[in-house]
């Protein structure tokens, strides 16, 4: 039998928005993938501490306060230090269109904005992980 | 309202109508709908008669405006009077541009104004705090003391404005702010107007901006209302929200009823401190969310006033009228508003507002179409602001009072809104009131349930969000927003520094002391925190005495 994906929902930085992180790890879940959700006000440290001693398959963050690129950073960094940077990350929330790119180059794999299908999303975390 | 052989006859022909036009209508044509139905999944029927509300009594359950239960409004002559307080939430970036933007609302003819923090000053961190970090001035202004909120209102007089805060978690410190801002200017604070947002539950619930546990945080609330009923007899000492509620995926009828479940829980609160609801009664106000099922929308605003005026009078004994009347502010719903074909948001705000107008606002925010993709430009937010001027000054729609009143449907739909409230205030009661629910999850279950399920509906088309999942078209991916300039933070932080440098250090200490005291003793702790904040101690340092004495609260993860 095939193992269960592990996928970590985190929010990152003072953004209360959980809307959307609580929705997509409920499609997930629903789409059989074993999720855990950080809850409010994650700190990158926490964030990766989290995703490495859980050993989850992926990470899915979610920021709508416009803090995206410096958290995205830390983490990027963090998980570099962890050894994990092998872990996919994707991100959901209000980003810009140029600091897409940005995301990118850093390492971020998914960067989905409002509106995405959680079909689509599910998709991409399937992908991610192959 | 109707007599009963009017009644009868009316059935006979409802019979008729539905077996001999209706029947053989519905075969050739089939309706676009198995079941039609609001957001709160009460179902809409063909069409409404007398006998819809052939139970309603006008004196009793409807009233005319400015009479209690005051559905058709509070105010007898309505916006034939004064319109609504047109009020757009703005701030971002430091306290000189938002500044600026406030000074460009007014000379477009805003009337209020409405000051949106940024998450550290909500959250009770100086952005030089490394929980801070990219989040200073991103989604509105950073205020570290009352040096910033001098820069904030520069060339505002306070006695001329009135100003809502959107603050909770440090709402005693921004309010300290404007008290002392206010002296500066040689303005007594009987003389202010305005409104704290101040409403903790929901931040629990939805918004994410607490700090401290439930029970301390009450505390605060009833110090500030004490306080202002002694000193600020003008300001709104709370704003009790369902609108982040709503965002956060409840429907209309869950808005209402955990809005007015966290009114209760206050009221109560207020009580067991030893105020008299007659009078702290009179300076609560509500903030709702207007969305998109037209009808249902001004409904609930309809039923809201009348439920809260029921509330007030047969739960608390509440005398004074002035203290019945449910009072609220409107936004139109972010949620509602696509990245995708943004254009079209100008028109899912506009049919909100209206319905916000059409529900007795007494003050409204029209979103801006850009806002799925960032902070709003001076562009949108003037066609936003252009949006409530053309309602109030085109469309005639201000010039009669409730001019839905009395449509079967409307009234219908306020009383089955009212009733399915009603079954939601009981079941809080049974679970040991709102704080109690909310500690269990219930609430956050209630409405994350609410909100999985519409999302399932929009993804296989039984809801229709146009230009997102009918009518798409291909767009090309840059559009314009709002700049953030990345020095706001550095510069910020400068400021911060400097302003730690100049002051008297040794009094900011002794302040800090003598509130963390007053917070043991549980003394009011609004007298202690004005005069820390009169020595320019900062939002961060109030903040973290006071943690130190209540602790800090944890969410409840609910999936």
């Amino acid at each position: 039998m095939e193992n269960k994906l592990k996928v970590l929902v985190a929010k990152p930085g003072l953004d209360g928005h959980d809307r959307g992180a609580k929705i997509v790890a409920m499609a997930l879940r629903d789409a059989g993938m074993e999720v855990i959700y950080t809850g409010l006000r994650q700190s990158p440290e926490e964030i990766v501490k989290a995703a490495s001693q859980e050993n989850v398959d992926i990470i899915g963050l979610s920021i709508l306060s416009g803090a995206h690129l410096k958290l995205c950073e830390r983490i990027q960094k963090l998980m570099k230090e962890s050894d994990i940077e092998d872990k996919p990350v994707l991100i959901g929330g209000i980003i810009p269109a140029k600091d897409v790119e940005k995301l990118k180059e850093m390492g971020i794999q998914e960067v989905f904005g409002p509106g995405v299908p959680l079909k689509e999303i599910v998709e991409k975390v399937k992908e991610a992980v192959k | 309202m109707f007599d009963n052989e009017e009644l009868k006859r009316i059935k006979k022909q409802h019979k008729e109508w539905e077996e001999n036009v209706v029947e053989p209508t519905v075969k050739r044509f089939p309706e676009r709908k198995e079941k039609f139905k609001t957001s709160s999944s009460q179902e809409i029927k063909k069409t409404y008669t007398p006998l819809d509300i052939e139970g309603l009594e006008y004196v009793n359950d409807l009233a005319f405006p400015g009479m209690p239960p005051y559905t058709r409004g509070i105010q007898p002559t309505m916006y034939r009077g004064k319109l609504w307080t047109m009020r757009q939430y703005a701030g971002f970036g430091t306290a000189e541009e938002s500044n600026e933007r406030f000074h460009y609302l007014m000379s477009q003819g805003q009337t209020g104004l409405s000051v949106a923090f940024d998450l550290p000053t909500q959250i009770g961190y100086d952005s030089d705090d490394s929980m801070a970090e990219g989040e200073v001035g991103r989604v509105g202004v950073a205020i570290d003391s009352l040096d910033d909120m001098e820069t904030l209102f520069r060339g505002i007089p306070l006695d001329r404005v009135s100003t809502s805060m959107t603050i909770n978690s440090t709402a005693a410190i921004l309010l300290s702010m404007y008290i002392a801002l206010a002296e500066k200017q040689g303005v007594s604070p009987d003389k202010l107007k305005g409104t704290i947002q101040n409403d903790i539950l929901k931040e629990y619930i939805a918004r994410g901006t607490y700090i401290f546990p439930p029970k301390p945080s009450m505390k605060i609330i009833t110090d500030i209302f004490e306080y202002c009923s002694k000193h600020l007899p003008g300001f709104n000492t709370i704003s009790i929200s369902g609108y982040h509620i709503r965002e956060a995926g409840a429907n209309a009828v869950q808005e209402i009823a955990f809005t007015l479940a966290d009114g209760i829980a206050y009221v109560e609160a207020a009580i067991d401190a030893g105020l008299d609801p007659n009078v702290f009664g009179k300076r609560l106000s509500f903030f709702f969310n207007a969305h998109n099922n037209f009808f249902e929308e001004i409904a609930k605003f309809r039923a809201a006033r009348r439920l809260w005026a029921r509330i007030m009078k047969e739960r608390f004994k509440v005398k004074n009228n002035k203290a019945l009347r449910l009072r609220f502010h409107t936004q139109t719903g972010g949620s509602t508003l696509t990245a995708q074909q943004p254009l079209n948001n100008i028109a899912r705000v506009a049919y909100q507002a209206l319905a916000a107008v059409l529900g007795g606002t007494q003050s409204l925010h029209t979103n801006s179409y850009d806002e799925a993709l960032g902070l709003p430009t001076e562009e949108s937010v003037t066609a936003a602001l252009r949006t409530q001027q053309i309602i109030a000054y085109e469309t005639g729609v201000a010039d009669t009072v409730d001019p839905l009143g009395g449509s079967y449907f409307i009234e219908k739909l306020t009383s089955d809104i009212e009733k399915k409230v009603m079954e939601y205030l009981s079941k809080i009661d049974d679970l040991g009131g709102m704080v109690k629910a909310i500690e269990k999850g219930y609430i956050q279950k209630e409405i994350l349930n609410t909100a999985y399920e519409y999302q399932l509906n929009v993804e296989n088309q039984k809801e229709i969000v146009v230009g997102v999942n009918k009518f798409q078209t291909d767009e090309d991916a840059e559009k314009e927003i709002l700049e953030f300039d990345p020095e706001i933070e550095d510069r910020q932080k400068e400021k911060l520094k400097t302003l730690k440098k100049n002051r008297d250090q040794n009094a900011v200490k002794e302040t800090l002391e003598k509130l963390k005291k007053a917070a043991k003793e549980e003394d009011n702790i609004m007298p202690y925190v004005l005069d820390a904040v009169k020595h320019y101690a900062t939002v961060g340092e109030i903040s973290s005495a006071l943690r130190d004495v209540f602790g800090e609260y944890t969410e409840a993860i609910i999936l």
